[in-house]
């Protein structure tokens, strides 16, 4: 078990609520994440399963109105995040926990250069000179790969995939404790995400950070994740080591998703996708909230919500079907 | 950059080519015979006729407007037919007057409404937020003669702290500036707090936050510079129009400028004067578009490269 | 168990389009004040041509009342003539909305004609009309007013006439800027590919798509031209002597203000109200028919 003060990410059953006029969107129903120093973790889920949700909570920049975090607790690299003031969290954030967002077209100043925007990272929380700040800038940028004399020029200049290495040095400008990405190859062209993917392993290997990866594309967790976490409406219903998850499946929605990956070696075989929509999450079903969409389905389901059960090594599934302990799913008949 | 400059400065010549021939042709449509309002009462019919000679009206109208056109390349646009004298002067006695009520107003206006309009974006749909819009929707609504008549009430009849027209002083100047500034400031908020609340949804404000930038300059550095391009709009187009004199505070405060000149030839049908102003004020505001143009350019790297032709865009792989 | 699959949330009803706009103007206290102003506003334009007479009430003169404050006989005062400031009040409300709304349909059917044959058929015949639209554009509103009204003569007509033509360069851009928008969109080309005639297209399918803007800005434009148009008739230029127009009246009032400043005070507070109900009506349309647009 891993003390707590080791934890660079220690959260503890959040509850997180976007309140609209008319209806309340229950985005986060109590998640526990526990990560260790220079661990990566994989948070994967479909788009509306509150993942990003939880990545912004964590730097405290989930949108208040209408977001209301109902309640847990947040500890980042020792810090109670929910209770910093202001200006404790201003240091906190680019320092111990930075962030790399999804769309690079939009996550930088148009009317700043590169160099700037970098530098001012390095200039709020280290104690250097300007110029200083904007050398280690261009050092920066060469380290994502980027040549140092393109600190002068502006973020339109640069294509998609050299706008997401920008805000890379950006993020790890500061040698961060904690980096969490939040799909960061989605929105580029598929090879530019492998050479993107590539230099965010080196770089994480090199300072020893650790991240919280999320991810729709189980591939990329696969190429970098030392943990995976699988989200559904809110909260997590499968979580363990990498080998542990991706072979020896327990959750019926885990196994839905590897199903619903095209099997290039069987193709006469047809595609299984998981049928049905993500719950409504202004409307949630009681019980399980795969329940519905799920094969393995009882009536026990309906009941009441599943907790999370260690099924030994840390693997752990939140499933009633696993109160007996004869019960397996398909995916785990096969191997 | 400089080619741009010259090319939009050669745009101002068929611009103004346009105007005077409109303006021209305008005032020459006008029923009633300017000669006989000219001359004097007890003319006869030579008289009258020789002043039509004398004044070029036996001339048929393209005529006229080629010797005009010719004169104004010389700098000479004409002279007035009631006060005798050339119209350039005439403009230019007024035009630092004029010029000094913009600068004030717009002061004025920039002052009070960036703030606010800034104040209003922050706190969108709080208490802060709707005083202030509906306090620049009375601004604009308010009919700015009637403003100024107000102001007067107030600080000169009542209080009989400022003066009620007239030029001279410090004094002088700060009723009418707050008359057209008040109207100025009514547009300008407006246009600051939607050009903020849009830029105030923006991604990389996120970024900025996620770098741990405080709040204060989230707005007042990261925000603001993006939103200038509307307000610079707004500003520079009033800026314009002020220069242009304006006419109706300049009425109600005697104030001697531009607006003035030009409401007075209108009215009595001078036409050298009024077809004169009206290209100088044309000029003079082509200038300061073009100024707004350029300072897009120094705000917005962007536009900056667009206006450098092709180069700009260099994409590494 | 499965089975139940398809979600459809009981929540949302099917609304109409037009009832959903209506929905969002209610709640928007702003624009339904200045609806019930504006309604009222028309009322009293319409019911004053049928209460006062204009020759006793309107225009008769009474030297002997002449320059009273306002009491309970007359709760406005009388001017300079003895008229009851509040008859020519209320009358004047006629004045300033008939121009108003006559320059505003000038403009508009120059204007939206204009501008949408700029933007649908681009080329050199949008580039021809869009910059004679900047040229009349770039001549300020007032000077070009008084241009024409100094060319044709004082009158109301002619107040219209100029108030209009001012307004048109505005209802240019926003069709055409409109219209380009919507061109664009794939169902016009799928209309064109069933042979519809580019004017059909034009009248069935673009403009009605296009209709928001330019509704938002009729309205606007309605509370400029009141004030251009009592800004002219302060100048002497407008609606003529002796019909009270509020701007006129507000001119003619300035010689009193000494002593007497109710002559100014309520005219002037009357173009206030009307404009600004106007304009809260108009943003509240902007409001309601195009909720992605930002407060």
């Amino acid at each position: 078990m891993e003390h707590r003060e080791e934890l660079v990410l220690d959260i503890e059953d959040l509850v997180i609520h976007y309140v609209l006029e008319e209806e309340t969107v229950c985005a986060v129903n109590g998640i526990d994440i526990k990560l260790g120093k220079g661990k990566i973790l994989g948070l994967v889920g479909e788009t509306g399963a509150g993942k990003t949700t939880t990545a912004l909570s964590a730097l405290r920049l989930v949108p208040d109105p209408p977001g209301v975090i109902k309640s847990g607790s947040i500890m980042v690299a020792g810090h109670d995040i929910m209770k910093l003031t202001p200006t404790e969290l201003e240091k906190v954030r680019g320092k111990d926990i930075s962030m790399i967002f999804q769309d690079p077209m939009t996550s930088l100043n148009p009317v700043y250069t590169v160099g700037e925007q970098i530098a001012e990272s390095i200039e709020l929380h280290e104690n250097v000179t300007k110029q200083q700040a904007y050398d280690k800038a261009q050092e920066m940028l060469e380290l994502v790969g980027i040549p140092a004399y393109r600190s002068t020029e502006y973020p339109h200049q640069f294509s998609g995939g050299m706008k997401q290495r920008v805000v890379i040095a950006i993020a790890l400008a500061c040698n961060p404790k904690l980096l969490i990405a939040d799909e960061p190859t989605t929105a580029l062209d598929v090879t530019i995400q492998a050479q993107v993917l590539e230099l965010m392993k080196d770089l994480i290997r090199t300072y020893g950070t650790s991240v919280v990866m999320i991810t729709h594309d189980l591939g990329i967790v696969a190429e970098i994740c030392d943990q995976v976490a699988v989200m559904y409406a809110g909260r997590i219903v499968e979580e363990g080591p990498l080998e542990a998850v991706f072979n020896d499946t327990l959750h019926p929605y885990t196994e839905g998703l590897f199903n619903s990956l095209p099997n290039i070696h069987s193709r006469t075989e047809d595609l299984k996708p998981i049928p049905g929509l993500m719950p409504d999450p202004t409307d949630l079903p009681p019980g399980c909230s795969f329940a519905p969409r799920c094969p393995y389905a009882t009536e026990e389901c309906s009941r009441g919500i599943p907790e999370l059960k260690d099924m030994g090594g840390g693997h752990k599934v939140a499933c009633r079907n696993y109160a007996d302990p004869d019960f397996t799913i398909e995916r785990r008949k096969k191997q | 950059m400089y080619r741009y400059v010259i090319k939009r400065l050669l745009m101002l010549i068929p611009v103004i080519i346009g105007i005077s021939f409109l303006v021209y042709f305008v005032i020459d449509l006008a029923p009633g015979d300017i000669i006989s309002q000219i001359a004097p009462e007890d003319a006869t019919v030579e008289e009258i006729q020789e002043l039509r000679e004398e004044y070029g009206f036996n001339k048929p109208i393209l005529i006229r407007y080629g010797e005009y056109m010719a004169g104004m390349i010389k700098g000479d646009l004409g002279t007035s037919y009631i006060a005798g004298e050339p119209v350039f002067e005439s403009y230019m006695k007024r035009l630092p007057n004029t010029l000094m009520l913009a600068f004030a107003s717009i002061f004025v206006s920039v002052v009070i409404s960036i703030p606010l309009g800034i104040l209003s974006a922050v706190h969108q749909g709080t208490w802060k937020d709707n005083i202030t819009m509906v306090i620049a929707l009375l601004g604009l609504s308010m009919p700015n003669f009637w403003l100024g008549l107000l102001l007067i009430i107030l600080f000169s009849l009542k209080l009989g702290l400022l003066p009620s027209g007239g030029y001279g002083t410090f004094a002088h100047i700060i009723l009418p500036a707050i008359t057209v500034g008040t109207g100025l400031t009514a547009m300008l908020t407006r246009t600051t707090r939607s050009s903020m609340l849009d830029v105030i949804r923006q991604d990389y404000l996120r970024t900025a936050r996620s770098k741990g930038v405080p709040e204060k300059r989230v707005i007042n550095k990261h925000a603001l510079k993006n939103a200038l391009i509307p307000i610079i709009t707004v500003v520079g187009t009033q800026l314009a129009s002020c220069l242009g004199g304006a006419i109706i505070t300049e009425t109600v405060f005697s104030w001697p400028g531009v607006g003035r000149l030009i409401l007075d030839s209108v009215n009595s049908r001078d036409i050298p004067m009024v077809t004169g102003c009206i290209i100088m004020k044309t000029i003079t505001i082509s200038i300061i578009l073009l100024c707004v143009d350029l300072l897009y350019a120094v705000v917005d790297p962007r536009i900056k490269a667009q206006y450098a032709g092709k180069g700009g865009k260099s994409h590494g792989r | 168990m499965a089975d139940e699959t398809m979600l459809v949330s009981k929540k949302y009803k099917r609304r109409s389009q037009a009832a959903e706009i209506w929905r969002r103007m209610r709640k928007n206290k702003g624009a339904m004040l200045g609806l019930v102003l504006v309604i009222l506003i028309v009322l009293i334009a319409i019911f004053s041509g049928i209460f006062l007479d204009y020759e006793t009430d309107v225009i008769g003169q009474n030297i002997s009342q002449r320059l009273q404050h306002p009491s309970l006989a007359h709760p406005m005062g009388t001017d300079d003539v003895g008229r009851d400031v509040m008859s020519r009040l209320l009358y004047g409300s006629r004045y300033s909305l008939s121009v108003g709304v006559v320059a505003v349909i000038i403009a508009l059917v120059f204007g939206v004609t204009l501008g949408s044959v700029a933007g649908f058929f681009g080329g050199k015949l949008e580039e021809v009309i869009m910059r004679a639209s900047d040229m009349l554009a770039a001549v300020p509103s007032i000077l070009m007013a008084i241009a024409i009204v100094s060319a044709l003569g004082q009158s109301t007509l002619n107040l219209m006439l100029a108030v209009g033509i001012t307004s048109v360069p505005q209802f240019v851009r926003i069709t055409r800027a409109a219209v380009m928008t919507v061109r664009n969109q794939e169902y016009i080309e799928a209309s064109r590919s069933i042979g519809l005639n580019e004017f059909k297209i034009i009248w069935s399918h673009v403009l009605p798509n296009c209709l928001s803007p330019i509704i938002v800005q009729t309205t606007l434009r309605v509370a400029s031209a009141i004030i251009s148009a009592s800004s002219l008739s302060f100048l002497g230029l407008g609606v003529p002597s002796p019909d009270p127009e509020w701007g006129s009246m507000l001119s003619a009032g300035r010689k009193f203000i000494r002593g007497y400043s109710y002559l100014t005070l309520f005219p002037g507070l009357a173009i206030m109200i009307t404009v600004l109900s106007l304009n809260l009506l108009g943003d509240g349309l902007r409001d309601a028919l195009d909720p992605k647009l930002k407060k």
